[in-house]
């Protein structure tokens, strides 16, 4: 039940009395209602669902994520073949890419 | 094709009108103004201006395809084209899809009371466009106006003629197991641009619907080598009903290679958020071809020099397992039945 | 995109695949909740790889296919007025009523719209002032308070032509219903994330103790659902039956409170008939005495509907998990999605149609 896309938050602003936001999802942008994420801020990402926001994306716990495969996979690929390799970069890149992105 | 009417210098004739009357399409003296102010000046060629209730052609003697197509999108105006490039670029695109270059169009129009003569003059610029950029002539027409509410702004149906140069011989049911399959770009700009740009779901996108004459593309194509088993574009249902076709008719069955499937990131993001799969989803100006393995590097290396194919990748293969099923594979290397969409594709929260 | 493909990636996903097959030392049965999971796992074919080791079931977590055919009918019923703009999601055009379905109506000239958002509705509320819009309300926990704001809304404007057919439910009923029928299996549970994101997960605490299972808030890509049911394995091999959040990038123990506030506003906790499973107690919402005057279906009285449901659809036992759509002797033959019996087989999360679209043959 209840799709709901991860997208960033590009403007806020508000309409009708409303705390509104225009939200970026890899180019193709929408307005979504922003009232049950007050804390939210431009550039933070958060899930859209049915033109609400549902709440803010945890950063922190996205990285905890990240690194959590990370080590998955550096376990797998002690093998030493160097078929992960390609894999261990683009986490690495992902978890950089959050950090840097505050 | 991407033709911004609105810079083009050529503004709207002075008429007697803003707006276009029933007694526009009645065949009287406002009928015969609006035809010599508007229409004609657009697709003025011999034929056509005769003003007959026919055209007269001569034809090389050669085999002809013959196709017609009906065009009611809404909106009529979307991001990337409108309803009158489409309608010369899509009856251009069925004519060609057998291999034949497109050479004539007829086109009749019917029209609501009350539709601006400003968006008709937008419409015929544009298909003028479309025309000469297809390399084809529309050498008879027609124009009815219907009362108010009997039709949705304006419907436009062409009908298309063709040459098919000797030697080739394309449909969908020529198919053979271990043909590759080759799709010319990417998916899903045409139906996400005219849904995106629908007023109630106030989108702001990039995405461009991709309408274009693909007569161009395929003469490259056939070039290379009259061994085009099938080929068809992907309108209506998008790739994954073209793809079922193919498989039904030719009694094969298909292997997708999802992750090869062009598609633009705009695209994705917009079928994401409104939970809609781009396979199921319309294009207007892309091509899929099945080409035997020994051609197939030939083909897509000719695809990718013309300006329509630069994206062309090969998308799958032909086999003899699943017999008239696509199949795709999931990431985890399972196999899984790619479907025809029921019917329309709807916007959706779960 | 970003909190997306990471979560569909092809290597990482074996990766944790393995992990699960290294950890199951016996066949476990493990329900996911909702229907998003539900097509993402006949998608990925996650069900087919785990086969032997976990029997995944799926649950009722599709608001589209629980909605009770009495509602639906309504609902057609207003549709179908000359005064009325009726607005839905999309999910819910092509699901059948007794007679018709929401299309029909709309050929035979009803006014029907699909909404993106409940907000959308509204504003043709306002821009329609001499017309009734109505909007049909349905979801779990994750759509209520959109569903709500927007009634909230039509208040503060004015708007007293605006108003909603609100069949809201919500899943901690409806798992406690499954978790103490007799003919049980499940032995752990993905939670649906989305709903988890709006109300936390601390009411399944007391239902993993009590039943003794394992609950996992869990996403929706298929790294996510694998994750997810990692977890599951792991506490059911342990003996241990918890609460823990696969979802942490989105969901919260406390969840979203803005959000509940707000549904505790607009809406009450009411006794709901989930299609296909029963009368369940305290298992939806429906609009309060203070609001009343946007409930739609105290506004426009529809005569007594009697409904009819086709009588070879097991679908209610496929949404409590004791079958699978392939056990229905219609799948495929007389139920199909182009002329269903159930609504299982329309919704796009339903499991019949997740089946027959992925996995016929
Ligand atoms: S396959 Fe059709 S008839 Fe059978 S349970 Fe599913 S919806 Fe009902």
């Amino acid at each position: 039940m209840c799709l709901a896309v991860p997208g960033k938050v590009i403007e806020i602003f508000e309409e009708a009395g409303l705390k509104m936001g225009r939200i970026d999802y890899a180019g193709t942008v929408n307005n979504a209602c922003l009232e049950y994420v007050p804390e939210i801020q431009v550039g933070q990402y958060t899930v859209v669902h049915a033109g609400f926001a549902l709440s803010v994306i945890n950063e922190e716990e996205a990285v905890k994520s990240y690194e959590a495969w990370e080590e998955l996979i550096e376990t797998a690929s002690q093998s030493g073949d160097g078929r992960y390799d390609d894999q261990l970069q683009t986490i690495r890149d992902l978890k950089e890419n959050v950090e840097d992105d505050d | 094709m991407i033709v911004d009417t609105s810079t083009l210098s050529c503004p709207l004739p002075i008429m007697d009108h803003d707006t276009v009357q029933l007694a526009h399409g009645s065949g009287g003296s406002l009928s015969a103004s609006l035809i010599e102010k508007l229409f004609l000046p657009r697709f003025d060629n011999a034929m056509l201006n005769q003003l007959e209730d026919q055209a007269v052609m001569e034809l090389p003697a050669c085999r002809l395809a013959f196709s017609t197509d009906s065009f009611v999108v809404d909106p009529i105006f979307f991001p990337g084209g409108d309803i009158g490039d489409l309608a010369i670029n899509g009856t251009a695109n069925d004519v060609c899809m057998s291999g034949a270059v497109p050479l004539y169009v007829s086109a009749a129009f019917i029209i609501e009371e009350g539709f601006a003569m400003e968006s008709l003059h937008r419409i015929l610029l544009s298909m003028e466009q479309a025309g000469k950029q297809a390399g084809v002539t529309v050498v008879t027409g027609d124009t009815k106006v219907v009362n108010k509410g009997s039709c949705d702004k304006i419907f436009i149906t062409t009908t298309g003629l063709g040459s098919v140069p000797d030697g080739v011989m394309i449909s969908a049911g020529g198919i053979q197991p271990g043909d590759k399959i080759i799709l010319s770009g990417t998916i899903a700009d045409h139906g996400m641009a005219v849904m995106t740009s629908r007023e109630n779901l106030s989108f702001q996108t990039r995405i461009q619907s991709d309408t274009a004459a693909l007569n161009g593309l395929v003469e490259k194509m056939i070039k290379t080598t009259t061994e085009i088993h099938a080929m068809r574009d992907p309108t209506r249902g998008g790739l994954a009903t073209t793809l079922n076709e193919f498989a039904s008719t030719s009694n094969v069955g298909i292997k997708l290679i999802e992750g090869n499937i062009p598609i633009s990131p705009d695209v994705k993001g917009a079928c994401e958020i409104l939970g809609i799969d781009p396979l199921n989803v319309a294009n207007e100006g892309k091509l899929v071809a099945a080409v035997p393995p020994d051609k197939v590097d030939a083909v897509l290396d000719a695809m990718r020099k013309h300006p329509l194919g630069r994206q062309a990748a090969i998308i799958g293969e032909a086999v003899t397992d699943h017999k008239g099923m696509v199949a795709g594979e999931t990431l985890l290397g399972v196999s899984r039945i790619v479907d025809m969409p029921v019917g329309e594709q709807l916007p959706r929260i779960c | 995109m970003k909190y997306l493909d990471e979560y569909r990636d092809p290597t990482l996903a074996v990766k944790i695949l393995e992990e699960i097959k290294n950890h199951v030392t016996q066949p476990w049965v493990i329900m996911e909740i909702c229907g998003g999971q539900t097509h993402a796992i006949v998608r990925n074919g996650i069900d087919q790889v785990l086969q032997g080791k976990i029997e995944l079931v799926h649950g009722p977590g599709c608001p589209v296919c629980v909605t009770p055919l009495e509602t639906i009918d309504r609902a057609i019923d207003i549709a179908g007025r000359p005064e009325v703009i009726f607005c839905s999601f999309g999910d819910m055009l092509r699901v059948p009523g007794s007679a018709k379905d929401l299309f029909m109506v709309k050929s035979e000239g009803g006014d029907v719209r699909i909404v993106y958002s409940p907000l959308e509705a509204v504003r043709l509320a306002r821009e329609n002032p001499d017309r009734e819009v109505v909007f049909f309300a349905v979801g779990f926990e994750t759509t209520a308070p959109g569903n709500a704001m927007a009634v909230m809304q039509a208040d503060k404007e004015g708007l007293n032509n605006f108003s909603e057919i609100v069949s809201h439910v919500l899943v901690p009923p409806a798992m406690k219903a499954l978790l103490s029928s007799p003919d049980n299996r499940v032995q752990g549970y993905l939670a649906a994330g989305h709903v988890c994101s709006i109300m936390g997960y601390k009411e399944y605490e007391p239902i993993a103790r009590q039943y003794k299972v394992p609950i996992v808030p869990t996403g929706f890509e298929p790294v996510d659902i694998l994750e997810g049911l990692l977890m599951v394995v792991k506490q059911l091999e342990e003996d241990r039956h918890q609460v823990e959040n696969q979802y942490v990038r989105v969901v919260r123990r406390e969840g979203n409170k803005a959000a509940r506030d707000i549904i505790q506003k607009v809406f009450k906790v009411t006794d709901r008939k989930w299609r296909g499973i029963g009368l369940l107690p305290a298992s939806g919402l429906g609009i309060c005495e203070t609001y009343a005057a946007f409930d739609a279906e105290k506004k426009f009285s529809v005569d007594a509907i009697h409904v009819t449901e086709p009588d070879n659809c097991i679908s209610g036992l496929v949404l409590q998990g004791l079958k699978k759509p392939v056990d229905c002797p219609a799948f495929g033959r007389e139920c199909k999605p182009e002329h269903p019996l159930g609504a299982t087989m329309v919704s796009s999360e339903g499991a019949c149609a997740a089946y027959h679209k992925y996995h016929r043959n």
